[in-house]
C-alpha cells in the first residue's frame, strides 16, 4: 500500500472518527492505554491493510477492543475446526465462501438473525443462514498490453483454443479457481468441466501459486491473459496509475464473470454473542461497505452503497445463477482437477 | 561400545530424554489421533495412484537435493577450514549465510533472476537469447532447496573438520600417502557422521518445505498436504499424508543410523586436539576461489542484491518502516528462546542417544525428529489440537509459540550435538566418574566444554530457522504479535512482493550475527 493511499485512509478514519469523538468521551484511535472493555476476537482471512481501518471504526463506535488474528482463510478454518468448542474466536471473516462452508459443515457456526441476512441479496449468503457475504468479487480475464481487446474470448471456455496456447495463466491451487471449476460443473455438467480442464492443460496453461503472481506474470509479459479476480487488477491500477499494463475483461458467456463473495460467520462457541453480531451488523453497515468498495475495489453488497466508479456495475456483470453455498464442496472438483492433470 | 550399551542411563537423564522425545512427537501423535477415527478414508488417500506418484517425485527431489548439498558443502568446508585459501574466514562466513534466506524468498528471487522474463533474460536478450529454459518444476525446486540448505551440511562438516586430530593425517602423510589419498582414506571417513547428520537435515527439510516447491510449482508431498488442508478441508487426508512423511522420516533415520554405525570417531590417545596447519592450495587457489565465489554470488549476492534494490525503491517511495524494528525484536526474542530451549532439550536426547545406546534412547532420538519432517502447518495444528484441549491457558501465548518452534526444529540441535558427542572419548568421562564426580558434574565439567562447538552450531541452526518461521507463528502467536516473517507474509499476500523486501532484508541482518559467530568460533588460528 502506498503512502498516499495510507494517508487517505488515515484521513478517512479520522473523518469518520471525528463526529464520534465530538459527541462522546471516546479516545484517540489505537491509543495504548485504552480503558475500553475487552471485546470480541476475530479470525480474519482478510489481511490487515484491507480490514484494519474498518476494525478501528468499529472499536471507536462501540468503545470496545477487537482482537484480530490474521491468516489465510483456509488455514484459519482448519485452526477453528481443531479448536472446536474452545476456540478463542467469536467471528470468522473469510476471503471465500468455501472456508466458511467448511466450518459450517462441522457445525461450528451459529445461525444469523434475519435482520442481518436480509441486508444482502440472497445469492450472497448461506442457505442455512449461518454466514453472510460482506463484499463481492468477479472472476475476470485479465490481459496484457500485447493483446487486442477485441480478440478476447466471450467465454472462459474459449481459452482452450489453439490461439491461446501457452499464453494463459491460472492458479489451480487457489480456492477461487477451484470454486470457478465447481461452478462450471454445476452449470454445464461434469463432462463440460472435464473437457475444459483437459483443454486448458493440453493448451499449456501456465500454473501459478496464487492470483497475484498470475497478474504479475501478465504485467511482466510472461503470459498474455489470466483468470483472476477483478480487484487484483483494480488495486494495481490504483497503486501504479492508469498506465499499468494489465486490464480487465468481463467475458459475458457461459460461466461469464462469476461473482463470488467474502463472508462472515459467528462461532457457536462465542461467549459474546451480542458483540459478535454487532460487529457483523457493522460490516454490513454503510460506513464499512463504503470503505470496502473504496479501499479494495470490491463490490459492496448492501443497497445504497455504490461500487468504485471504475468498475462495471454488479448488475451488468454477467454471472451465472449459482448457489454460492454449493461452491464450498470442492471434493469432486479436486478429484477432477487431479484426474485431468490441472492440479 | 558393548560395555557402554550394557550401562543403564541415570534415571533423571532417561526421564528428561523421554519427556523431550515425547513432547517432540506430539505432532505425530496428533496425526495418529486424526487418522484413528477415519482409517478407511485415510488409507484411500494414501493408496491413491496419484499419491504414490507424488511420493516418487518427492523422493527424487529429496535424493537430488541431499546429494548436491553434500557435493557442494564438503569441498567448501574443507577449503574454508583446512587450507590457505585467501580470506578464508570471510569465505567461511559468506558460504554459511545462504541459510538465512527463507526458501520462499529464495525461490521467488531465483524466479525473478532466472525465470522467463527475469533479470538474466533481460541481460541476455540483446545477445539473441529468445527464451531461457523454464526454471519451474523439478529443476527450480532442486536449485532453490540446494542453494538455501547446503549450509546445513557445511556447518557440521566444518565443525567436524576442526575437531579432527591432525596426527592421523600426519601419520598417513609420513607413510607416503598423497593429499588426495589422505582426504579420501583418513579425513572423509571421519566426516561421515557430520555429513550424515547434515544430509539428514537437508533431506528432512526438503520433505517438509512448502515455500520453494509452491513458488517453483513442483508438486511435492508437502504441497499435497497443503492442498488437502486448504482446498478440500480434508484433515483426514492431510493427516494420512503427514503420516507417510513420518514413515519416510523414520526410513531416513534408519539409513543415517547405519551410516553412523558402530564406528569409533573419538581419539584414543591422551592430550587435546592440536590445531591443524593450513594445507597449501598452490595452483588450485584460483579454482577454489572461483567455486566459493560462484556459490556466494548465486546463493547470497544475488538474493541480497535484489532485496537491497527493492528496498531502496521502497524507501524511495517513502514506505513507512517504523514497525520493522519492533517486529525484528519479536523475531529475535522467539528465535533466541527457541534456540536456548532447543539446545537444552537436544542435549538430553543427544547424551542419551550417544552414551547410552539402546532401544529406548533410539526411540527417543527418532521421535525427536518427527516435528522436523512435517510441514509447519501440521506442527502448528497439532499444538492447536493439544493446546485447546489440555493447555488452554497457554494457548496462543508466547510460551506455546516458542514450544511449537522448538519441537519443530529440535533435530537441528540434536544433529550437531550428537555428532560432537561421538567425537568425545568416553574414557575422559569415565575417568572423571572414576574420580568420584557425579554424572551431572561430569557432563558439566568434561563433556559440555568438549561439545560446546556442537551445541553452539545447534543453537545457531535452531535460531536461524526459528527467525524465519511462518506457519506456526501465524497460527500460535499471541494476537497482534508480529514478526519479520509475518510482516513479509502480510506484504506478499497483499500482492506486492517487492514491498516485503525491507523486512526480508532485516531478517537476513538479524540472522547473520549468529552465523558469523558460528563461522568465526573455532576457526583454526595459525
Amino acid at each position: 500500500m502506498s503512502t498516499s493511499s495510507k494517508t487517505s485512509l488515515a484521513l478517512a478514519v479520522a473523518l469518520v472518527a471525528l463526529p464520534v469523538g465530538a459527541c462522546g468521551n471516546s479516545e484517540e484511535p489505537g491509543s495504548g492505554d485504552d480503558p475500553s472493555t475487552p471485546g470480541i476476537t476475530v479470525y480474519s482471512g482478510r489481511i490487515a491493510p484491507l480490514i484494519g481501518p474498518a476494525i478501528d471504526m468499529y472499536e471507536q463506535k462501540v468503545n470496545r477492543d477487537v482482537e484480530v488474528r490474521f491468516g489465510d482463510s483456509a488455514t484459519l478454518a482448519a485452526q477453528i475446526a481443531e479448536e472446536g468448542e474452545n476456540s478463542p474466536a467469536d467471528v470468522f471473516f473469510s476471503q471465500d465462501a468455501g472456508s466458511l462452508g467448511a466450518i459450517d459443515a462441522e457445525g461450528l457456526l451459529e445461525p444469523l438473525p434475519r435482520d442481518i441476512l436480509e441486508r444482502v441479496p440472497a445469492r450472497f449468503r448461506a442457505d442455512d443462514g449461518d454466514w453472510v457475504g460482506v463484499s463481492a468479487r468477479s472472476r475476470v480475464i485479465a490481459y496484457g498490453p500485447e493483446v487486442d481487446p477485441d480478440g478476447l474470448p466471450d467465454s472462459p471456455l474459449e481459452l482452450t483454443d489453439s490461439e491461446w496456447e501457452g499464453r494463459v495463466g491460472w492458479a489451480p491451487t487457489n480456492a477461487s479457481l477451484q470454486g470457478y471449476v465447481t461452478a462450471l460443473w454445476l452449470l454445464e455438467g461434469e463432462d463440460v468441466a472435464r473437457e475444459w480442464l483437459e483443454g486448458m492443460v493440453a493448451n499449456d496453461t501456465q500454473a501459478y501459486e496464487s492470483n497475484v503472481p498470475v497478474r504479475d506474470a501478465i504485467a511482466a509479459g510472461e503470459i498474455d491473459v489470466g483468470l483472476i479476480n477483478h480487484y487484483y487488477v483494480a488495486e494495481a491500477i490504483a497503486e501504479n496509475g492508469p498506465d499499468y499494463p494489465v486490464q480487465v475483461h468481463f467475458p459475458p458467456d457461459d460461466l461469464g464473470s462469476l461473482v463470488n463473495t467474502t463472508g462472515v460467520g459467528v462461532l457457536a462457541s462465542t461467549d459474546d454473542r451480542a458483540d459478535a453480531l454487532g460487529f457483523v451488523r457493522f460490516l454490513l453497515g454503510r460506513e464499512a461497505q463504503r470503505y470496502f468498495a473504496e479501499s479494495s475495489k470490491e463490490y459492496p453488497l448492501i443497497e445504497g452503497v455504490e461500487p468504485d466508479h471504475s468498475l462495471r456495475p454488479l448488475a451488468r456483470i454477467p454471472s451465472p445463477p449459482i448457489d454460492l453455498s454449493d461452491l464450498s464442496d470442492v471434493e469432486g472438483t479436486l478429484e477432477l482437477m487431479r484426474d485431468t492433470g490441472a492440479l | 561400545m558393548a560395555a557402554l550399551a550394557a550401562r543403564r542411563p541415570p534415571a533423571p537423564l532417561l526421564l528428561a530424554g523421554i519427556a523431550v522425545g515425547g513432547l517432540a512427537a506430539l505432532p505425530a501423535v496428533y496425526l495418529a489421533i486424526t487418522i484413528a477415527g477415519e482409517t478407511t478414508s485415510a488409507a484411500e488417500a494414501v493408496f491413491e495412484p496419484r499419491t504414490l506418484e507424488v511420493a516418487a517425485r518427492t523422493a527424487a527431489l529429496v535424493a537430488a537435493v541431499t546429494a548436491s548439498a553434500i557435493v557442494l558443502a564438503v569441498p567448501l568446508a574443507w577449503l574454508t577450514v583446512r587450507t590457505d585459501l585467501p580470506a578464508r574466514r570471510l569465505w567461511a562466513t559468506l558460504t554459511t549465510l545462504p541459510l538465512v534466506v527463507p526458501s520462499y524468498i529464495g525461490a521467488y528471487l531465483l524466479v525473478s533472476a532466472f525465470g522467463p522474463r527475469g533479470v538474466l533474460q533481460d541481460v541476455l536478450e540483446p545477445l539473441g537469447v529468445e527464451q531461457l529454459p523454464s526454471i519451474y518444476g523439478f529443476v527450480g525446486a532442486w536449485l532453490a532447496l540446494t542453494l538455501f540448505t547446503y549450509p546445513l551440511v557445511l556447518i557440521p562438516v566444518r565443525g567436524a573438520l576442526r575437531r579432527l586430530d591432525p596426527q592421523l593425517e600426519e601419520a598417513a602423510g609420513a607413510m607416503g600417502r598423497g593429499p588426495g589419498q589422505i582426504f579420501r582414506t583418513v579425513v572423509l571417513p571421519q566426516l561421515v557422521p557430520a555429513i550424515g547428520a547434515g544430509g539428514l537435515l537437508v533431506a528432512l527439510y526438503t520433505l517438509s518445505d512448502f515455500g520453494a516447491v509452491s513458488i517453483m510449482r513442483f508438486d511435492s508431498f508437502t504441497r499435497e498436504i497443503y492442498i488437502a488442508y486448504q482446498s478440500s478441508f480434508d484433515r483426514t487426508e492431510a493427516a494420512a499424508l503427514g503420516a507417510v512423511l513420518v514413515i519416510a522420516m523414520l526410513a531416513l533415520l534408519a539409513l543415517y543410523a547405519r551410516l553412523r554405525g558402530a564406528r569409533t570417531y573419538h581419539r584414543a590417545g591422551p592430550g587435546t586436539v592440536r590445531p591443524a596447519g593450513a594445507i597449501p592450495l598452490g595452483r588450485w587457489k584460483a579454482p577454489a576461489l572461483a567455486l566459493c565465489g560462484a556459490v556466494v554470488v548465486i546463493a547470497l549476492a544475488l538474493p541480497v542484491g535484489l532485496l537491497v534494490y527493492w528496498s531502496t525503491q521502497q524507501l524511495g517511495e517513502g514506505v513507512a518502516v517504523g514497525s520493522v524494528l519492533g517486529n525484528a525484536g519479536n523475531s529475535l526474542l522467539v528465535a533466541a528462546l527457541a534456540a536456548g530451549v532447543g539446545v537444552i532439550g537436544a542435549a538430553c536426547v543427544a547424551v542419551l542417544a550417544v552414551r547410552y545406546p539402546g532401544r529406548v534412547s533410539t526411540l527417543v532420538e527418532r521421535l525427536g525428529y518427527a516435528g522436523y519432517a512435517l510441514p509447519g502447518i501440521v506442527v502448528a495444528l497439532a499444538l492447536v489440537f493439544f493446546g485447546t484441549r489440555v493447555a488452554l491457558p497457554l494457548y496462543q501465548t508466547l510460551a506455546m509459540l516458542v514450544f511449537a518452534i522448538t519441537i519443530h526444529y529440535l533435530p537441528l540441535a540434536v544433529g550437531p550435538l550428537g555428532a560432537a558427542m561421538l567425537q568425545v572419548p568416553p574414557r575422559l568421562e569415565e575417568a572423571a566418574r572414576g574420580l568420584g564426580r557425579p554424572p551431572l558434574e561430569v557432563f558439566r565439567t568434561v563433556t559440555a566444554p568438549l561439545v560446546a562447538s556442537g551445541a553452539l552450531a545447534g543453537a545457531a541452526l535452531v535460531f536461524l530457522h526459528a527467525v524465519k518461521e511462518l506457519p506456526a507463528t501465524l497460527i500460535l502467536a499471541p494476537i497482534g504479535f508480529e514478526t519479520l516473517a509475518t510482516d513479509i507474509w502480510r506484504q506478499t499476500s497483499s500482492g506486492f512482493f517487492e514491498a516485503a523486501a525491507i523486512p526480508a532484508l532485516v531478517l537476513l541482518l538479524v540472522a547473520a550475527p549468529p552465523l558469523y559467530l558460528l563461522s568465526e568460533k573455532g576457526t583454526v588460528t595459525s
